[in-house]
């Protein structure tokens, strides 16, 4: 078991690429910790899957080179990495029962039948498969069938990394809970490198330590759940996590004040003069509406949507729309009402990504 | 690794040109020149044997006998195929498996077996060399198949279609020609490329169905070969002109031959 | 699908079945007619009951001709389907290439059945084609209007250059359905190439398979127009298969009852080949299913 590092790894679909936008996959440099359980977090199409196949080996890097621990793997070919991969649809060998299924990835390997068989029935046993192991593979359910492909991954002992390509969108919504408590329960009971690719921010923040989230073929931020939501560096996170995402708002700072149209914020640090697209970003949770009377910033509240847990008020701040979280016991008309940024959640984007002022 | 791969199809591709090149220089020879000696490429190419076939009526007429022959089953197949493959694969009625595994039966019948029955029946009802008597005998077994085809591709569009189309007040005909139909177009086409090659390349029953008027190109040229001095020149050129139409229709549709030729039902 | 009951779907049915009965079941009758009948001219026919199916199916003449049938079918079956599987596996699957691959295979396929024989024929005579001659010019010993087994590698050949690409073409559309996470699977899975072909290719073929060799063994055991063109039969009787038999019988001698008995023993045994090859292939479907 080692820690699987990329070193500067980009990846280019097209043979020569040109300019920066060719890229499916823009240079990064970025260390996967043993024992971890990441999630790669990202929209359709953002180079989440790119990545992962780098790492599996099934895509050479067009730059940069796969270590793991100390050693480069970048040539090495897929079989012989330590690796495990589960795709989004379930990948089973039609022909053959749950057991040969399972023994496949060993009987490739020349290992001795007498292992094989051990190894096996440990695993059906690990995942519950025990009583369908004489079944032919191709009549069961697709949650069955996603097991089976993690299990032939698991089979191998010497497997470092087990890679999860959206493995549960095909499965039924109430398995897919299930599902995710037993990659959980498996990960702590054995401890390999999980990487997770999603496009879905509750499977990501439920099932990972820390979460890569991509965009457009960048990591944009790695980080636990928690900063992820309290302090986005880039205005995608923003408003890709959460529910419903950050308020960004085109404005001018200077200083301590963040202008947007004819109103000033005042934020907790100072930024100087900033030129280029400069944005200020606050989460719905630390917005309040308080009566007209109570703020020099007006908001006309244009619909109120009710959650259960809370309300989500949309209002109209000069051109731009906000979202607001209520709580559910507080009542709030239609019209004009005052509100309120939380400094300490209000947040500075330069071309998109955040900075730091000065206290 | 890459260009290993390919050693494959290449050498077969070769395999399956060399008698077609062999073909197209015998076309271009003069008969002199085919008969005087070996030689691999036309030391004097000359088009006067393709110009013999397309001024000389009894050859060019062959030509389009058989097109209009051809054109005509797969219009008649095409037609009355479309609301059986419907049937098939949108109701069960009384008889309906046994009825789809007789169509298809059809298709395991030896066109010899047909060959003197068909003669006495259009003979009898004096259809004997029109182009209508073969189209018709061709349906034998261009139909089973364009309803086969036809009725894979119908099972591939959603049933709901139907419905909503039902709802929103179209009558039966209506929504089958301006909805259904545009929805498997590559299907009709398909279906039609099968109708087309099929008759096309067929000869024993068209032979036999005609004498003067209808005589397909096909038995125009087994008449050339029987005669005594072979003109191999005209043969050839004839032979290179059959292969045309057939050229063009696959390029219009190579991007739909894979899963045409699984007949839809991959 | 769920498909609903309705009766009325008869009428759909109704123009193809009025089509098919009149250009299938009205023949098929007239065979019938005559291969329980004989004739002395003039119209005039007696009931002869089985007479003529006993005489055919003792006949050496109809023994020869299947034996020569079974054998040609087995044969081409033998060759074109590894061979079209190979060619599939090995065609490139997206691009161009494929394109042009496609187009090219498929060539052969719409050429007129004379002309594929007349090309042959162009193609191996010894004075005038190029193979002919090129083997000549090697001193082999070949002439298929006089040999017999020059005359059966001909046919062979030639039936293997008209007909191996639908083989290669319903295989590339099988192997064209298979996802590319299954070959990435069983890269991780440390599947060697021939793992994957047993494992992932072939049983993803089946269903194209079983299409495959139904075709052909139907359209091998009909064949007629091109061994009739190159060879007519000969030399001798060494390539008179079944249909060239037939329609020698039906339409050369006039021999009507005999023939038309010939032929309903000919379709009932292409009915019950294919019937056997239909089942053999899908038991074994559902022996593992």
């Amino acid at each position: 078991m080692a820690a699987i590092h990329l070193k500067n790894v980009a990846h280019s679909y097209i043979e020569s690429p040109k300019s920066q936008a060719d890229f499916a996959l823009k240079q990064l440099d970025h260390v996967w910790e043993d024992g971890g359980a990441y999630a790669l977090l990202g929209p359709s199409g953002c180079g989440k899957t790119t990545l992962l196949n780098i790492i599996s080996g099934l895509l050479k890097p067009s730059e940069g080179c796969v270590l793991f621990g100390e050693e480069d793997v970048t040539e090495t070919d897929t079989s012989q990495r330590n690796i495990a991969q589960v795709f989004q649809f379930p990948v089973i060998y039609d022909t053959m029962t749950v057991r040969e299924n399972l023994a496949f990835p060993l009987r490739n390997r020349g290992v001795p039948v007498k292992e094989i068989i051990k190894r096996v029935d440990e695993v059906a046993g690990m995942l519950g498969l025990g009583d369908q192991l004489d079944n032919r593979a191709s009549g069961l359910s697709a949650d069955m069938k996603q097991i089976i492909s993690l299990g032939r991954g698991l089979v191998r002992s010497d497997v470092n990394a087990i890679l999860f390509d959206e493995p549960l969108t095909v499965i039924d919504p109430h398995m897919k809970w299930v599902l995710r408590t037993k990659l959980k329960e498996l990960h702590r009971q054995f401890g390999f490198t999980m990487v997770y690719v999603t496009h879905d921010q509750t499977e990501a923040l439920t099932f990972a330590d820390k979460v890569v989230v991509m965009h457009d073929g960048e990591v944009v931020q790695i980080g636990t759940p928690e900063e992820l939501f309290a302090k986005p560096a880039h205005t995608f996170v923003g408003y890709f996590i959460g529910s419903p995402g950050m308020n960004v708002l085109p404005a001018k700072v200077d200083g301590n004040d963040a202008v947007i149209d004819t109103m000033t914020i005042k934020l907790t640090q100072s930024y100087g003069a900033l030129s280029g697209d400069v944005e200020i970003g606050i989460r719905p949770e630390f917005l309040k509406l308080v009566p007209a009377d109570k703020s020099d910033i007006h908001v006309h509240i244009n619909s109120i949507e009710d959650v259960g847990r809370h309300k989500i008020a949309r209002c109209q701040l000069g051109e731009q729309t906000l979202a607001v979280v209520v709580p559910e016991n507080e009542h709030v008309p239609i019209g004009t009402m005052g509100i309120k940024f939380d400094p300490a959640h209000t947040h500075v984007y330069q071309n998109s990504r955040l900075i730091e002022g000065v206290s | 690794m890459i260009k290993s791969i390919r050693i494959t199809p290449m050498l077969y591709i070769i395999f399956l040109m060399l008698p077609l090149y062999w073909l197209l220089t015998m076309a271009l020879k003069t008969n002199t020149e085919i008969l005087s000696g070996f030689s691999l490429w036309p030391k004097e190419p000359t088009l006067a044997n393709f110009k013999t076939i397309l001024t000389d009526a009894s050859w060019y007429s062959g030509y389009i006998n058989s097109t209009i022959y051809v054109v005509l089953n797969t219009i008649i197949s095409i037609s009355v195929a479309l609301p059986a493959a419907y049937a098939f694969s949108r109701y069960r009625f009384m008889g309906d498996k046994h009825l789809f595994f007789w169509l298809l039966s059809n298709r395991m019948a030896p066109p010899a077996v047909f060959v003197l029955p068909f003669f006495q029946l259009y003979s009898s009802i004096g259809l004997f060399d029109t182009h209508i008597a073969v189209a018709l005998a061709h349906c034998l077994f261009n139909v089973p198949l364009a309803v086969w085809i036809l009725e894979g591709f119908m099972s591939g569009v959603p049933k709901e279609i139907d419905e909503t189309a039902q709802i929103d007040g179209y009558s039966f005909g209506s929504f089958f020609v301006r909805i259904f139909m545009p929805l498997i177009g590559s299907g009709i086409g398909v279906a039609a490329f099968f109708c087309f090659m099929f008759s096309w390349v067929e000869l024993l029953i068209a032979r036999t169905l005609t004498s003067v008027d209808a005589k397909p190109i096909a038995a125009v040229m087994t008449r050339t070969v029987s005669a005594s001095g072979l003109d191999w020149g005209v043969l050839a050129a004839a032979g290179v002109l059959t292969i045309v139409p057939g050229a063009i229709v696959i390029w219009f549709v190579r991007n739909h031959i894979a899963k045409g030729f699984a007949l839809g039902r991959v | 699908m769920q498909r609903k009951v309705n009766q009325k779907a008869w009428f759909l049915v109704l123009p193809v079945f009025l089509l098919v009965a009149f250009s299938a079941v009205i023949p098929l009758m007239t065979v019938v007619n005559y291969s329980v009948q004989d004739s002395f001219g003039n119209n005039e026919f007696f009931w002869v009951g089985s007479e003529w199916f006993v005489e055919i199916l003792n006949s050496d003449r109809f023994h020869d001709a299947l034996g020569r049938q079974l054998l040609f079918s087995g044969i081409i079956l033998a060759i074109e389907i590894p061979l079209g599987i190979w060619v599939a596996l090995s065609m490139p699957r997206r691009g161009w290439g494929a394109s042009v691959c496609l187009v090219l295979m498929a060539l052969p396929l719409l050429i007129p059945w004379n002309v594929v024989g007349t090309i042959w024929q162009i193609f191996a005579r010894a004075d005038i084609g190029l193979l002919g001659h090129t083997l000549a010019a090697m001193g082999i010993d070949y002439n298929y209007t006089q040999s017999s087994l020059s005359a059966w590698i001909t046919v062979i050949v030639m039936d293997v250059w008209h007909w191996t690409s639908l083989v290669v073409l319903l295989c590339y559309a099988g192997l064209c359905s298979i996802p590319d996470a299954y070959y990435q699977a069983a890269k991780i899975d440390g599947a060697s190439r021939w793992a994957v072909f047993r494992y992932i290719q072939l049983p993803k073929m089946q269903r194209v398979l079983l299409i495959a060799v139904l075709l052909r063994f139907m359209d091998s055991f009909m064949i007629y127009t091109e061994p009739f063109v190159v060879t007519g039969g000969g030399p001798g009787n060494a390539t008179t298969f079944l249909s060239i038999d037939l329609v020698k019988m039906a339409i050369g001698q006039f021999d009507l009852g005999p023939a038309a008995a010939f032929s309903l023993v000919y379709f009932l045994i292409v009915l019950l080949l294919s019937w056997v090859f239909y089942t053999v292939m899908t038991a074994r479907d559902g022996a593992e299913a």
